[in-house]
């Protein structure tokens, strides 16, 4: 009678783990696109040993939006950015494709940002390389840092890589940047005097209140929120979140956040490109 | 003209005929509801796209009233018959007067 | 079963006995103009929707009633229950539809159909909607 208690116990224990944890859904976008939605954690990371897409913590009906790009809001956005990525706009005249090309040309590129910039001399995301090539080439104004227009391009930057593994450089003349954001990922902030990993890190697949708390990876950035119906950024996130905690939050483009940014991006590494992703 | 309004349809090329098809339509619009506030405490006026209706050859498919309680970029999936090749015709009626079209064509074959 | 006037208003008071919060159950009036005031059948037609929306701002439901000439959508819990009508043609092989609709809070999504021989059913759904843990 002991040991079926016993086993009723443990087993009440397994399934609530189970229920708690991610979920075992394969996200597979139109039929095509295979996404590697959990991987084993990078080596730099020590408390946590698998890493997985936030897409795995969503329910079935916010998931369904993602499998299908007619379903997915978000491909608004990457449908507004082609048309800028072809349109000319400046004092020289020109437009993305001018010197880019095809947008299917960057192929990779958002796998690999932020990354370091030599001639800048530091980490830049592909926000400060899209407003770079804005005002040095195109003569044209740099776009707002978490605006409509850069997230379009960004997310459009994001569905050419989509499926491709996460895989920013963390060591050589980036290290710097990325211990900085290593140090404001566990900083706790605000008057509720949270990190970035008392949630993510030690809590994910709990509930905050009616929430499912991921593991808060940046692989699905841009991401089409059901909450406000638009495409939001890395930095307009970490702005929400830090918010959150009741502080004062870094700005969005500010060296902090990029540098956090960095270190977050790295602890998805393994894990596919997915913008623009659907989340609630 | 509401800024930002783009219909998009997903229709399949072609069909045999007598074939029942699904179709999918989303439409960028804010959708505003008339029921939000701005800073100041002001309600934001209502302005959303208040009817939707899908024809075939001039024969109706649906036809749909929608309220502010309809999302953000309206979506609608449904299903629809073609007994020939032809023509869908979509469209969608704006508060503000305006009226956004699409056309698709589907084969036989 | 069927349902008139009078009871749909009692399903509409036990509603706000259960949640014992906001308006009236101000979809019954609406259903009655809807129905011009006719009973109110069950069965032939369904409404699809989570039992638990992540987000109440983008919940997708679908709706569905072989036969039938319309189907009205209505949210008892929302400020304004409408949320759309659905009027099928002479194309329309099955009767149903999806979208996507706002839901102010936890409430039922009610679904009525007028089918082609002028008789009307409903069905509805409960959907939990949840605030999000932080929201940022």
């Amino acid at each position: 009678m002991k040991k079926l208690a016993t086993l009723a116990t443990s087993c009440a224990l397994v399934a609530s783990m189970v229920q708690a944890g991610p979920d075992e859904d394969q996200l597979i976008v139109n039929d095509e696109i295979s996404m590697v939605t959990e991987v084993a954690a990078p080596a730099h990371m020590d408390a946590v040993d698998t890493i997985y897409s936030g897409w795995r913590f969503r329910s079935d009906e916010t998931q369904a939006f993602q499998m299908d790009d007619f379903d997915n809001p978000g491909m608004i956005g990457v449908e507004n950015a082609m048309v800028d990525w072809e349109t000319a706009d400046g004092s020289e005249g020109k437009s993305c494709a001018d010197c880019h090309g095809a947008a299917e040309d960057m192929a990779g590129l958002r796998a690999v940002y932020p990354k370091w910039n030599d001639a800048m001399g530091k980490v830049t995301t592909l926000e400060n390389e899209i407003n770079n090539c804005r005002e040095t080439r195109m003569g044209a104004k740099a776009w707002k840092y978490d605006g409509g227009d850069i997230t379009d391009m960004v997310a459009l930057l994001s569905y050419v890589s989509r499926g491709m593994p996460m895989s920013v450089a963390i060591d050589g003349p980036a290290q710097p940047t990325w211990e900085l954001g290593k140090e404001l990922y566990y900083s706790r902030t605000g008057q509720l005097e949270l990190s970035c990993a008392n949630c993510h890190e030690d809590n994910y697949g709990n509930m905050i209140r009616a929430d499912h708390l991921s593991q808060g990876q940046i692989n699905g950035f841009p991401v089409y929120r059901l909450k406000n119906t638009k495409l939001n950024s890395v930095h307009a996130r970490f702005k929400g979140c830090v918010r959150d905690t009741r502080a004062e939050t870094y700005k969005p483009g500010s060296p902090e956040f990029v540098a956090l940014e960095l270190y977050v991006a790295s602890r998805g590494n393994g894990l596919s490109v997915e913008g623009p992703s659907v989340r609630n | 003209m509401a800024s930002g309004v783009k219909p998009r349809v997903k229709v399949p090329k072609s069909a045999s005929a007598g074939d029942i098809i699904t179709i999918k339509t989303l439409i960028s619009h804010k959708m505003e509801s008339g029921q939000r506030k701005d800073g100041d405490g002001n309600i934001i006026p209502r302005s959303i796209i208040n009817r939707f209706t899908a024809d075939f050859n001039g024969q109706n498919v649906i036809d749909v009233a929608m309220e502010p309680a309809i999302s953000t970029n309206p979506y609608f999936q449904f299903d629809a018959t073609v007994p020939e090749a032809g023509e869908f015709t979509f469209t969608w009626y704006d508060d503000d007067g305006d009226v956004y079209e699409t056309k698709k064509s589907i084969k036989i074959g | 079963m069927s349902l008139t006037r009078r009871e749909l208003l009692a399903i509409g008071a036990s509603a706000i006995a259960a949640a014992s919060a906001g308006p009236a159950f101000a979809a019954a009036d609406f259903i009655e103009g809807f129905t011009e005031g006719a009973d109110v059948g069950e069965g032939g037609v369904t409404i699809t929707a989570p039992e638990i929306a992540e987000n109440g701002n983008t919940v997708p439901i679908g709706v569905e009633a072989a036969g039938a000439v319309a189907i009205a959508v209505y949210a008892d819990g929302n400020p304004v229950p409408n949320v759309a009508v659905f009027k099928f043609g002479a194309l329309n092989p099955n009767q149903s539809a999806t979208t996507r609709i706002r839901l102010a809070r936890s409430q039922n999504v009610v679904a009525v159909a007028q089918m082609a021989d002028g008789s009307y059913t409903m069905a509805q759904a409960a959907v939990k909607v949840t605030i999000g843990g932080c929201g940022g």
